[in-house]
């Protein structure tokens, strides 16, 4: 059933924001701490053992499959309610900080890049349409 | 005859949603398609987004919640907002593979730490060059610069002033928006085009919207990496500013 896909992804949702509440909590952080990271780790790890053993049922796989392919389309809409006027009215110091801090980090990419085995880019795909 | 014509947009917000965004991404592959392919139809989605937000703002007079303040897109509301969001980008990662995110962990940790700071040593430095340069509101303001939660947060804990605390908002929204638009540009030329730099590009962007929206017009297959490190970020960037980096600063500016 489909749904069992859906069960399997708000389960993880879930465990992860409640993990990075107390995360937060503990650290006294007025914060989550990394919920969605640790959600998607459980998503992996428990899609892994459940592929490997053959207890997902390719509908399951599609109820999960589905959220992930309506992930641009949600980033779009997302981007449709971003605060631009406070950014563009910002004034220029926080135009000039916000732009400067993006400069800098992406001078970081390669140099961090490095750090351990090398990665290996993903072959080149005809752009498909999500 | 023209209420009519809106009800169904505010009873229906969340279908409604999918309507107009649906429509959003058919003009922008239509677009995408005249420039060759050479700008992707995501980026151009993303960035008529971003133009309706400003359109939806300055119409409201209320820039928080971009285009979903009028009615009409009102579900646009809830299709963006960070419940579906965060749902989204977790399902991306059905079919990452951990091997790579082994290979990446030192890197991806260590571009944690260097983006919170470097970020932050931005904001302080051009705080204090404009004249912020009690240590509360440069603090703030470099807060800000690591992202726009990150800002508020420390503000609250250090005691700045509302106006500072607006002001590292303000950095923090720009930096986000920027990451947006700038990534899928630069992607090439700083080698983002592998799980790996992804781990790294998002633990040193840090903001969740931005490095969502850059990757998706980048390459989709890199959101899972780049969106687990950056998840991190802004809760690091909460622990680490109002303690450490702020009793730093103080000493400094004294």
């Amino acid at each position: 059933m489909v749904v069992y896909g859906l069960l399997l992804l708000s389960g993880c949702m879930y465990a992860g924001v409640l993990i990075g509440d107390i995360l937060g909590k503990i650290t006294g952080v007025n914060s989550n701490v990394g919920g969605v990271g640790i959600a998607m780790l459980f998503l992996i790890l428990l899609s892994d053992y459940l592929l490997e053993r053959d207890l997902l049922s390719s509908k399951a796989q599609a109820g999960i499959q589905f959220w992930s392919m309506m992930y641009i389309p949600v980033v779009v809409a997302m981007s449709a309610r971003q605060n631009v006027v406070s950014a563009v009215t910002g004034g220029p110091m926080a135009i000039l900080a916000g732009v400067v801090a993006v400069a800098v980090a992406f001078t970081f990419i390669p140099m961090l890049s490095k750090i351990g085995a090398p990665g290996e880019p993903l072959p080149e795909l005809e752009k498909k349409e999500a | 005859m023209m209420d009519m014509i809106i009800a169904p947009f505010t009873k229906y917000g969340l279908v409604m949603a999918f309507l107009i965004i649906g429509v959003v991404m058919y003009i922008s592959s239509w677009i995408s398609k005249l420039t060759n392919k050479r700008i992707a139809g995501s980026a151009i989605a993303i960035i008529i987004g971003l133009i309706l937000a400003y359109i939806g703002g300055v119409a409201s007079g209320k820039g928080s919640g971009g285009i979903s303040n009028i009615p009409l897109f009102s579900g646009i509301g809830v299709m963006g907002g960070s419940m579906l969001r965060d749902y989204c980008i977790i399902s991306t990662a059905f079919g990452a593979r951990i091997s790579e995110i082994k290979k990446a962990g030192a890197a991806g940790i260590i571009s944690l730490f260097i983006g919170v700071i470097s970020a932050y040593i931005v904001g302080v430095v051009i705080a204090v060059m404009f004249g912020y340069s009690d240590a509360a509101s440069a603090t703030t303001i470099g807060a800000g610069a690591v992202t726009f939660i990150v800002g508020p947060v420390t503000g609250a804990a250090v005691g700045a002033s509302s106006e500072v605390v607006a002001l590292s908002i303000a950095a923090g929204v720009v930096k986000s928006i920027l990451v947006m638009i700038v990534t899928p540009f630069v992607a090439k030329p700083v080698g983002l085009n592998n799980p790996k730099s992804a781990m790294v590009y998002g633990g040193l962007m840090g903001t969740t919207s931005g490095t969502a929206a850059g990757l998706a017009a980048t390459d989709p297959r890199l959101v899972p990496y780049g969106a687990m490190t950056a998840t991190f970020y802004t809760g690091l960037g909460c622990l680490l500013c109002p303690s450490v980096l702020f009793l730093i600063t103080k000493a400094i500016l004294g």
